[in-house]
């Protein structure tokens, strides 16, 4: 049984669709990654499988004990979160609220499953630091620690990489592949082609309906990927194959 | 100074000073720890939007005769800053946009009202003591000590209970809706116990200066903390001494409560600054 499958689902908000026939499915294990441009509905698409927002057709299926809300997020920064008072462990703790139901406080379990993911981004040291005070990188990896409070199996990241530089670019998508490869299923929503191209398994690539799904190799030889590349006037386009 | 304690203590043995000095501290700090909250999600001005919505109910209740305007206030209050909290998120039009409009036309209607439906001679009086607090912290009763000390009792212990809760959705809403925590309902009952301590607060300062008592403790205390729960406890803190020292002070020079009160929020406020700037980049968490 698959952890998400995805049947002939519309997107859209407030009655207006945006996106028709989406279909894909999600394994344990799995690293898909979403791509296509702005407006064709990936965040629409993310709100509707963290159950933010109710599909305008079709069906979101959850198996394999995924239930409702097992599914770790990691949203795009909030204005509210750049001068917001939070220490790093505050943060990270509150990821396992949804563990507490109506108990108010956190227990000890708790604190050590949060003490466990800090150790995992390997932020350990930052944990007393306020949170705006930290680089880019480093907030992202704070709240990937939060997700995986929140979630173990299966991971949503909505543009991680978003105004990270180069460098820490790529050190965030190979801790990301490091998740994967820990077993953790990745569905990730990036406008960045070459990396997904690169490290996911499988590619999800949206339009107004979706263009392809399946394998990164089959996607590599489609034409689809071959206009979309040509499309590109960055120099390295090509010669990523 | 011998001199001022004797004042003090002079004034200290009429039991309505007393009620107005544990009304005030009750009332202060409940108002400064939601403030943290509504300052952060940018809804500072909420608490002059749901004042001047209490303004407008409390007219109304005066033209209609009601002995006890509480019963209609407090539930109007209430509406309205659930559609204020709630309501601003979904329509067309953003969050401040919805609190000044609501804000102004229950102001106007207020006003209005009291013009002409007045029953006193004194309008300009009325409608002044109403905005800027009036001597009726002065003139509490038993009853409404009683009132106050149950409900700030009732929201010290629902804070407490939520705290965690809270912290999670005023940081990041969608990650904890996304995690299965019930947004929706910690929002609601933000917004009524804020609703609460604004029909509360506004017979201690009046309803133009209550965005004071909610915001002044949390952006004192955010110069200096870096981590919620130290700013939280700190700007109860601060809310507790300035209403204390607000007091008191209008007191012993006979100057008007509520201003009082506010000009004390205002020189911490300055002073917090100041350290916060002394400390700069240094660690304080």
């Amino acid at each position: 049984m698959s952890y998400i499958i995805c049947k002939d689902v519309t997107l859209g908000y407030e009655g207006k669709a945006i996106s028709h026939h989406v279909n894909f499915t999600v394994n344990a294990g799995d690293y898909l990654c979403v791509v296509g441009e702005n407006g064709v509905g990936k965040s629409t698409l993310v709100k509707t499988i963290l159950n933010l927002r109710k599909p305008l057709g079709g069906e979101i299926i959850r198996g394999d004990g995924i239930k409702e809300y097992e599914i770790g997020y990691l949203p795009q920064q909030t204005m509210v979160q750049r001068d917001f008072p939070a220490s790093v462990w505050e943060v990270v703790l509150s990821g396992c609220l949804n563990r507490c139901g109506w108990r108010p406080f956190y227990t000890s379990g708790e604190k050590a499953i949060c003490e466990e993911n800090l150790v995992r981004m390997q932020i350990e040291d930052l944990k007393n630091r306020c949170y705006r005070e930290l680089s880019g990188g480093q907030q992202q990896r704070v709240l990937l620690a939060r997700a995986l409070c929140a979630a173990q199996k299966i991971l949503l990241l909505d543009e991680p990489v978003a105004g990270l530089d180069p460098r820490v670019t790529v050190e965030m998508y190979e801790l990301i592949q490091k998740l994967n490869q820990e077993g953790i299923t990745i569905i990730m929503v990036s406008h960045d082609i070459h990396a997904a191209v690169r490290y996911a398994t499988h590619i999800l690539h949206m339009d107004n309906q979706p263009l392809f799904f399946g394998k990164t190799e089959d996607y590599v030889n489609s034409s689809i990927y071959q206009s979309f590349m040509g499309k590109e006037t960055l120099p390295e386009g090509g010669s990523r194959e | 100074m011998n001199e001022m304690m004797e004042t003090l203590s002079f004034y200290f043995s009429y039991p309505f000073v007393r009620y107005a000095l544990i009304v005030g501290v009750l009332i202060s700090l409940c108002a400064s720890l939601l403030g943290v909250t509504l300052v952060l999600k940018r809804f500072s001005y909420i608490g002059d939007g749901l004042s001047h919505v209490a303004f407008g109910v409390m007219a109304v209740a005066g033209v209609l005769g009601l002995s006890d305007n509480m019963m209609l206030v407090l539930p109007v209050t209430v509406a309205a800053a659930v559609l204020m909290l709630q309501g601003g998120q979904k329509t067309k039009m953003n969050g401040d946009a919805v609190i000044a409009m609501i804000s102004v036309t229950s102001l106007a209607v207020g006003y209005f009202l009291m013009n002409v439906f007045s029953t006193s001679s004194n309008i300009s009086g009325d409608v002044c003591s109403t905005l800027f607090g009036s001597t009726s912290i002065l003139t509490l009763k038993m009853k409404d000590v009683w009132l106050c000390i149950i409900l700030a009792v009732i929201v010290l212990a629902v804070y407490v209970i939520f705290y965690n809760k809270i912290f999670a959705i005023t940081f990041d809403e969608n990650f904890a809706r996304a995690t299965g925590i019930r947004a929706g309902l910690y929002n609601f009952v933000t917004a009524v116990i804020i609703a609460v301590i604004i029909v509360l607060a506004m017979n201690l300062v009046g309803s133009l200066l209550i965005s004071a008592l909610v915001v002044f403790p949390a952006l004192s205390s955010m110069q200096i903390f870096k981590n919620f729960r130290s700013v939280v406890v700190c700007s109860g803190v601060l809310s507790v001494c300035c209403a204390l020292t607000g007091i008191l002070l209008s007191i012993l020079a006979s100057t008007p409560v509520g201003a009082t009160i506010v000009l004390a929020d205002f020189v911490v406020f300055l002073i917090c600054c100041l350290i916060g700037k002394i400390l700069g980049g240094a660690k304080s968490c």
